[in-house]
């Protein structure tokens, strides 16, 4: 009943609204969505899927997942055990370590504080720790110091120190001047003006991030073992290959529970600090 | 404030005495926690090696430079499958991110007691394990090659994308959506013309950030034999063709540096 009505009502405001388009210029819009198109068919001319073994794996797949619902926890318990401590050590000291390293990078690579060389020298360790990846980092550092938990710990605190470094230069840059420099005014000495004027200011967000840091730490040392680099990954590992679907998957939920406590407690005390 | 009497001159002082004990213990607990990690890497380490280390890195770069840069001709296709997974895998991962997110969000869930729990356990499981595990875990399944490392990185991107989603569904400004039902629209409508507006930009942003991301990961996911830049990287490895290495990993900064200046020059532009 509410049609020929519309009708009129159209043909005496003129055209019927319409959602208005993303991208507003039309010939740019249709170039990108055309393009976008034919990479789409590129790419899946490329890609070579081999279907007979998707489904003979399909099995396999359905074996992992009912796995989930009975995890073996106890026939390699030890092995589980020794890479889960293995994990967290290395993330604790990769932790303490590299945050401890950024704090004076991350100083140095804020323009409000730095003079301009070490600003550009901090900025270039923070460019180069962002651009390696952790486990070709890791990759390098076994060749160099062999296998075992150094060479992650070596990678974790790396990694660790082009992270917070930049967000820390990033929040100080951001700052309020007014309080640091009425600091300053009352004559304090460099160390104290970071000290009482900038430290207060950065200290809640650079707890935040620390916080999420040691839980990315605790992911990122769980593959480090696929390189030799220490920790559960190893272990986990070894599950897969021999096909024991249930150990693996025992390992998985461990890591799981594992980032979520720390992301729980981490909210915690960011909530606290903020 | 917390003052201290000193020959009968009151100075001021930052904390109380017991909140400095109580810090005092709390760096103490720290210090013994982190020399007692110190102890267990310390006592696995082979320290020979690590004296040795210098002597090995200083070989190893002689080994690897100069670059083998006549290598790049076979660099072609595995650049190509990994710009493939990324890509591919980002946009597998944002179609099943934005329903996820729709059920996780505490404003559009259907039902907060059973929906909501259950797509917050797939984004979290997705979200904590990395990109290579599950390549492994797939390749166990189906088989090496490219196809694996697509829904290994769809996978992982799942719950990364589905979790700034559903953050900023949560934000959304309410009014609009009244506004919306209030002129009769139905469940969808009021999702189409009230909602998905309000989050389009965030949803562009996280849709590029996350393609850099998978950019990154998909050049090592070929460690594990899940195709991509990866497998040429781990065969050279294999057979210590270090110039070889030292190519691939200037090819894989190079890619990596350019998906940050694309999807930076992308979020500013959109943001």
């Amino acid at each position: 009943m509410s049609t020929p009505l519309a009708c009129e009502v159209d043909t005496l405001i003129g055209v019927k609204w319409q959602k208005p388009p993303l991208v507003k210029r039309a010939w740019l819009r249709w170039t990108l969505i055309a393009g976008f198109a034919g990479y789409l068919v590129a790419a899946f001319l490329t890609i070579e899927v081999n279907w007979m073994r998707v489904y003979e794996g399909l099995d396999r797949g359905a074996a992992f997942v009912l796995a989930f619902t009975s995890p073996d926890f106890t026939s390699r318990a030890g092995d589980i055990w020794e890479g889960m401590v293995e994990s967290v050590v290395m993330t604790v000291t990769a932790s303490v370590v590299g945050i401890a390293i950024s704090i004076p990078i991350g100083l140095g690579a804020a323009r409000n504080i730095a003079p301009l060389p070490v600003y550009l020298a901090c900025r270039g360790i923070v460019a180069i720790s962002r651009a390696l990846q952790e486990i070709i980092v890791a990759i390098l550092l076994v060749a160099i110091f062999g296998f075992g938990p150094l060479a992650g710990f070596l990678t974790l605190s790396f990694a660790t120190i082009g992270f917070l470094s930049k967000l820390l230069a990033e929040d100080i840059e951001s700052m309020d001047r007014v309080q640091a420099e009425a600091i300053k005014a009352s004559g304090a000495r460099w160390t104290q003006w970071i000290n009482y004027g900038v430290q207060p200011q950065v200290m809640p967000r650079l707890i935040g991030l620390s916080m999420y840091r040691i839980d990315i730490n605790f992911r990122e040392s769980a593959i480090l073992g696929l390189v030799g680099a220490g920790g559960i990954g190893a272990t986990l590992n070894t599950a897969f290959d021999r096909y024991e679907y249930d150990t693996a998957a025992a390992i998985l939920i461990l890591i799981i529970v594992v980032v979520m406590t720390l992301e729980y407690l981490s909210g915690i005390i960011r909530a606290r600090v903020q | 404030m917390p003052v201290l009497e000193k020959d009968g001159v009151r100075v001021w002082q930052r904390r109380s005495r017991s909140e400095s004990l109580i810090r005092w213990f709390g760096w103490l607990i720290g210090v013994a926690v982190f020399m007692y990690c110190w102890q267990q890497i310390s006592a696995v380490t082979t320290w020979f090696f690590v004296v040795d280390a210098p002597r090995i890195a200083g070989d190893i770069w002689d080994r690897a430079t100069p670059p083998k840069w006549g290598y790049i001709t076979q660099l072609g296709r595995p650049i190509w499958d990994t710009l493939n997974i990324a890509t591919l895998g980002t946009i597998i991962a944002l179609t099943l991110a934005v329903p996820t997110a729709f059920l996780a969000a505490r404003n559009t869930t259907p039902s907060a007691l059973f929906v909501r729990p259950i797509a917050l356990l797939v984004i979290v499981s997705t979200r904590s394990i990395n990109s290579l595990i599950w390549a492994l875990l797939l390749i166990a399944i189906i088989g090496p090659g490219v196809f694996a490392g697509v829904v290994a990185i769809a996978i992982r991107s799942i719950g990364f994308c589905a979790k700034l989603l559903y953050e900023a569904i949560e934000e959304i400004n309410e009014s609009q959506v009244e506004a919306v039902t209030a002129t009769g629209a139905s469940r969808w409508q009021v999702m189409a013309y009230g909602i998905v507006p309000q989050i389009l930009p965030a949803f562009a942003g996280i849709a590029v950030f996350r393609w850099d991301i998978n950019i990154r990961e998909s050049t090592v996911l070929g460690l594990v034999g899940a195709g991509g830049i990866g497998l040429q990287l781990s065969a050279s490895l294999n057979v210590l063709a270090w110039p070889q290495v030292s190519l691939i990993l200037i090819v894989i900064l190079f890619a990596v540096v350019i998906s940050e200046w694309v999807s930076a020059k992308v979020r500013g532009a959109i943001i």
